[in-house]
């Protein structure tokens, strides 16, 4: 494969496109509304109506408002369907042959919550087939690769990566060109890549959007860090409960290879790199990247102390790349159009886009993908569509388990890593959880608390015992059997299990406790049983309880 | 061979480069305490007893994983260390069954130690009473689950000393347990080689000789790190 045989095909494609083209999304929320009988139902529409010649159905991935679905679009003129059934299909077909308008919903592309949204690693979800290869070249997919393989030397993809500001998007936002530069660096025969795609905090679904929506982005991007770093081996660090998104990956890599753009000297030139699945069974510890190591190794997913990072010391000893998916999916596009292209995008420190997974009490649940530093109250009000049924906004969770809730009197805060954790909260990897006035926020702590517990691997004893004393003293607080006693030792045990347990999870465990604690301190000094009587104001809890 | 100097608790001292911040204080007559660290085994991180706090790095770092350098300043017993390590020592207390009138290593314990070392007259937290079996199917030991602290010292005392990787551990959080083989009772382990260096390494009374009163039991934990001295630096040094 040369770039002339790559151009040749991507035209091929674009060629071979028929006048009408109903996109359909298959992407796990559609599929779980009933995406897979529209399809078919589509598919005999279109053969019934005699216009095989004319219109094509295509599965593709995510078109983002997940809460409207199964979603439709028609092209050419980029017609939104929402909540479509299968007996809706005829009518859509017949639409667009000259009959009347269809039974279908129509959505409204030009509503806030698209036109406020940009797109880098979303650009071509809804738009691509995540199943055909030639899909993702007819946008230029893998011209990136060949670009770097041919124009760039290794250092020169470093530096590009490093002048663009791209951070990592797996939760703690380490600058990724420094750390590619790193790996890079070490002397080793042997490095790896992986892709951290086991996305375990509650609510956030992201990563496994990208991978079931264009899977050949990650791939891309991982084989242009492989060329950077100088590896020839990656792993994707998927988890067990994403088939869809494996199967996707499995079907991605096999083309892939097939059209010589992984595997061995690919693009005709003497770079090798072949990648290959491991799938995790469900633990959210298995995230941490020591523990994930391990668990590729075939050991037990449990992390160890660092320093040594992977960067230094990883798979089986050696040197290794860890990035997140949302990361490796920004890569080709940064390639593409430059670094100060993508350094023009978001704040000073945090450049480029972030996608959040919308979820919670608000009207437009769904993937958002906005520049950063744009404010929460923007995500949550202007995109978001605010809380659904009248109801008021008191709090936005950001980074799960391992963030803290913001309360609505800051929504004005820019998302981006800096600002978050100023909040007490973080970024994280991008779930972002919207509550309504009827959230009682001592639960709220003690729904993450109880995820900490049950995740902790075991292994150092302020995570593994503390996550249960906490979890007993957020219960007894939380049902008005505790003391002002308790709540002093919920704050110290607090302290104590974020500075001294051994891993991030630990280490952030506390969080939504003291995030809760900072803002809404009132609402546990409230069922305080030894608070002064009388001006104990009920719980959003107890008042509901009435 | 690379010396650092480093200061620690206010006592310039010097180390060689490859020593643990650990080594350098014990050399140094410092005392840290630890619980899951044993000479002649890896080190793990995990009880997080002999947390430090070193100047600049903005976090505390266990001293029997972290690497001497030079002009490190290291304080090993601040107020907040010293009540991180008890409320440690509390948290060990509360969550399992550590009845130390009716334990067989009662004297000998390092918990019991830790606890007197860090000053608990009590406990802050619940009790967790949680129902923990016990395992005398071996002919000469038995495991008392009530007792463990899952320092994971019998694991790598098996796995790296004796060989055969008998013990590992099973399950999470607070339910995570250690096992023989494939989690089946001790006495039908078909890779045990009945050596007993889990027993001299196991810092409680979690594993145990058979037959042996209180007074009889005192383990030989140094057994390990004389073991591996000899095998290593062929010195037979206790
Ligand atoms: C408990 C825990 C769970 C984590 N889970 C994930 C995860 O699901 N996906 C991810 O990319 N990073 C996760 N991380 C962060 C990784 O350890 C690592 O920092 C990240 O994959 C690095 O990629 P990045 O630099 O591209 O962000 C987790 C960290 C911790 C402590
Ligand atoms: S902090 Fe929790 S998850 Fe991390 S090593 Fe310790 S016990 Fe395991
Ligand atoms: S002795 Fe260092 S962490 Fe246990």
């Amino acid at each position: 494969m040369d770039l002339n045989e790559l151009i040749e095909l991507a035209e091929k494609e674009i060629l071979g496109r028929k006048p009408l083209r109903i996109r359909i999304c298959t992407a796990a929320g559609c599929l779980s509304s009933g995406a897979k009988a529209v399809k078919q139902a589509m598919d005999a529409a279109v053969q019934a109506a005699g216009l095989g010649e004319q219109m094509e159905v295509s599965e593709v991935g995510c078109m983002r408002l997940c809460c409207e679905g199964p979603l439709v679009a028609v092209d050419p003129e980029n017609t939104l369907y929402q909540r479509v059934s299968g007996d809706q299909a005829a009518s859509i077909v017949a639409s667009l042959n000259g009959g009347g308008p269809p039974s279908a919903t129509k959505g409204d592309f030009s509503q806030p919550f698209f036109t406020r949204q940009k797109a880098i690693v979303l650009e071509n979800s809804g738009l691509v087939e995540p199943e055909r290869i030639e899909s993702y070249l007819a946008v230029g997919g893998y011209q990136a690769l060949y670009k770097c393989l041919r124009e760039l030397t290794p250092a020169h993809v470093v530096e590009e990566i490093t002048a663009s500001g791209l951070r990592g998007r797996g939760g703690a936002g380490y600058p990724t060109g420094v750390k590619w530069g790193m790996v890079a660096k070490m002397p080793a025969e042997r490095k790896f890549v992986v892709c951290n795609a086991d996305e375990g905090d509650p609510g956030a679904f992201m990563d496994r959007s990208v991978l079931e929506s264009d899977p050949h982005r990650v791939l891309e991007g991982m084989a242009i860090a492989a060329y950077a770093i100088g590896a020839s081996q990656g792993y994707i660090y998927v988890r067990g409960e994403y088939p869809l998104a494996i199967r996707r990956l499995e079907t991605g890599i096999r083309q892939a290879k097939r059209l010589g753009l992984l595997g061995s000297q690919i693009f005709e030139s003497s770079f090798d790199f072949k990648i290959d699945l491991r799938i995790g069974a469900g633990a959210f510890v298995c995230g941490e990247e020591t523990a994930l190591i391990h668990s590729i190794e075939g050991q037990r997913g449990v992390p160890r102390p660092r320093p040594p990072y992977p960067a230094e010391s990883g798979l089986w000893g050696c040197p290794t790349l860890i990035n997140n998916v949302e990361t490796f999916a920004n890569v080709p596009a940064i390639i593409r159009e430059g670094a100060s292209w993508f350094a023009s995008i978001g704040t000073e420190k945090s450049k480029g886009t972030k996608v959040f997974a919308l979820a919670g009490k608000i009207k437009n649940t769904g993937l958002v993908e906005v520049p950063m530093g744009t404010s929460l109250r923007e995500i949550v009000e202007t995109i978001g569509g605010g809380a659904p049924d009248g109801g008021t906004i008191k709090a936005v969770q950001t980074g799960g388990p391992s963030g803290g809730c913001i309360p609505a009197s800051l929504l004005d805060t820019p998302v981006d890593y800096e600002s978050l954790a100023r909040l007490g909260s973080i970024m994280g990897s991008g779930g972002m959880i919207v509550m309504d006035q009827t959230t009682d926020m001592v639960d709220v702590a003690k729904f993450f608390m109880e995820f900490c517990m049950d995740e902790s691997c075991g292994k150092c004893i302020p995570c593994r015992a503390g996550t249960v004393q906490l979890h007993r003293l957020l219960s007894k607080i939380g049902s008005g059997q505790g003391t002002s006693h308790d709540l002093a030792t919920l704050e110290s045990l607090c302290e104590m299990v974020k500075h001294a347990s051994l891993c991030g999870l630990g280490q952030s465990a506390p969080n939504p406790v003291l995030s809760t604690l900072a803002y809404f301190r009132e609402e546990y000094v409230a069922r305080l049983r030894d608070h002064a009587e009388g001006n104990g104001r009920a719980s959003a809890a107890q008042s509901a309880a009435l | 061979m690379a010396v650092k100097t480093l200061t620690i608790d206010g006592t310039l001292l010097s180390a060689r480069e490859e020593q643990t911040v650990l080594q350098a204080a014990r050399d140094a007559g410092i005392a840290i305490p630890t619980l899951c660290q044993l000479d002649g085994l890896s080190t793990v991180g995990a009880c997080r007893m002999c947390l430090v706090d070193i100047e600049g790095t903005g976090r505390l770092l266990p001293a029997c994983t972290t690497r001497v350098a030079e002009g490190m300043v290291i304080h090993t017993k601040t107020e907040r260390l010293q009540s991180y390590r008890r409320m440690i020592v509390e948290l060990l207390f509360a969550e399992r069954n550590h009845i130390c009138a009716v334990c067989v290593a009662n004297g000998a314990c390092e918990l019991q130690d830790l606890a007197i070392e860090v000053g608990m007259d009590h406990v802050r937290f619940d009790y967790l009473h949680p129902e923990c079996s016990v395992d005398i199917s071996h002919k000469r030991f038995g495991l008392d689950h009530n007792r463990c602290v899952l320092c994971t010292r019998c694991v790598r005392a098996c796995d790296e000393v004796e060989g055969a990787h008998t013990w590992d551990v099973a399950g999470r959080g607070t339910a995570a347990r250690v096992i023989t083989d494939m989690a089946q009772p001790w006495g039908t382990s078909e890779t045990c080689t009945s050596c007993g260096k889990c027993v001299q390494a196991c810092p409680t009374g979690a594993l145990f000789i058979k037959g042996m009163t209180v007074a009889e039991s005192r383990k030989d934990r140094s057994e390990i790190g004389f073991l591996v001295t000899a095998r290593e630096k062929k010195q037979w040094v206790v």
